[in-house]
């Protein structure tokens, strides 16, 4: 008798379950506990592979918590990819909807940016420009034209202090103050990096990733903030290596 | 602001991005990717899950209750209100989950 792939998949992601009837081993015997190693090593991996990818969450609820909450996400949301590098992006929804989590309004946002950081460094390289290219390109054309960004940039935009809340945990920084905070990823050479943007900065990069013309961005960013600091903006950018063409607006 | 005036803006912000990109201190050297070279458990990328195939000798951890005594760095944040009105820093509520047979 053979276990068709449905109540094999179901089992294994029910410790209560049943074993599949009919599984056997290499010498024709039944092989029902060796289904538990197995089922147990399934739960067990994934759990590993969440602990992995989300240290900060991790840190936040604590380690015997983030085990409940891994048990839980990994039976709503097993891995639809085998390549457990992007394991986990329903994260920032189970967390906003799991009852124990629901309560803690920046855990979604914090995973947000858990996992931006791991697209970042998992994304495509990219050359940058010449800064001085910015400087020779004559400034009407400059405002009319649209900067590409790094394919590792990420940008993720909150109201809570994602940056400070990222720091505190794994970086030592001070207790966080609430505040709304953007938080730009880049990937300067091999490692990504959070970086807390300036005021204005989250609408800036949000209209030059729309492929908005650079004027449009700092329409934008103006009206988000009063005191927006073009040059801090772009200090950051070049610095980082995260402005890859100028291009021409469609 | 005239076109003028704002194009004027524009050159002095990148003049002045550019003037401090370059007096940043250089990188000392340019990094290389390295592979294989960390510790066990001293991994300091951040590639993420699937980095390692190792076997797992823990258990599936099964229970019913998040647990205060081991309530993580959430329980020493306080962030207030947000306007929204979404309650601020969390106690953590019963898993309530049911427990294998």
């Amino acid at each position: 008798m053979i276990v068709d792939q449905t109540t094999f998949r179901a089992a294994l992601l029910s410790p209560e379950a049943e074993r599949p009837i009919g599984l056997s081993d290499g010498e024709g015997q039944p092989a029902g506990r060796r289904f538990d190693v197995y089922r147990n090593n399934v739960a067990v991996s994934l759990t590993e592979a969440l602990e992995t990818a989300f240290p900060v969450i991790r840190k936040l609820v604590g380690e015997t918590n983030f085990k409940l909450l891994a048990g839980a996400f990994l039976r709503q949301h097993p891995p639809s990819s085998p390549l457990m590098m992007f394991y986990g992006a329903e994260m920032p929804r189970f967390l906003a909807a799991f009852e124990p989590t629901k309560s803690l309004g920046y855990l979604p946002d914090v995973a947000r940016l858990e996992l931006a950081i791991r697209e970042s460094y998992h994304a495509a390289d990219a050359a940058p420009i010449e800064p001085t290219a910015l400087q020779t390109t004559p400034p009407d054309k400059l405002m009319a034209s649209t900067l590409s960004l790094a394919p590792a940039l990420r940008l993720v935009r909150s109201p809570w202090p994602v940056f400070a809340l990222w720091q505190f945990n794994m970086a030592g920084g001070p207790k966080p103050e609430a505040n709304a905070e953007d938080v730009l990823v880049v990937r300067t050479e091999y490692d990504p990096e959070p970086v807390l943007l300036p005021p204005g900065g989250g609408a800036f990069i949000e209209t030059l990733l729309s492929g908005a013309a650079l004027s449009e961005a700092i329409s934008a960013a103006s009206r988000d903030a009063q005191d927006f600091d073009l040059s801090h903006l772009l200090t950051i950018l070049i610095g980082r290596n995260a402005i890859t063409a100028i291009g021409e607006s469609p | 602001m005239s076109n003028m005036k704002t194009n004027l803006a524009v050159a002095g912000a990148v003049a002045a991005a550019l003037t401090a990109t370059m007096t940043a201190p250089a990188h000392a050297q340019a990094k290389e990717k390295c592979y294989g070279v960390s510790l066990a458990g001293k991994n300091d990328c951040a590639a993420g899950p699937g980095t390692t195939c190792a076997g797992t000798s823990t258990v599936d951890y099964q229970g019913n209750a998040w647990t205060l005594v081991d309530a993580g760095t959430c329980a020493e944040i306080e962030l207030p209100n947000m306007a929204d009105g979404t309650p601020r820093q969390g106690s953590l509520e019963e898993l309530d989950r049911d427990l294998p047979a």
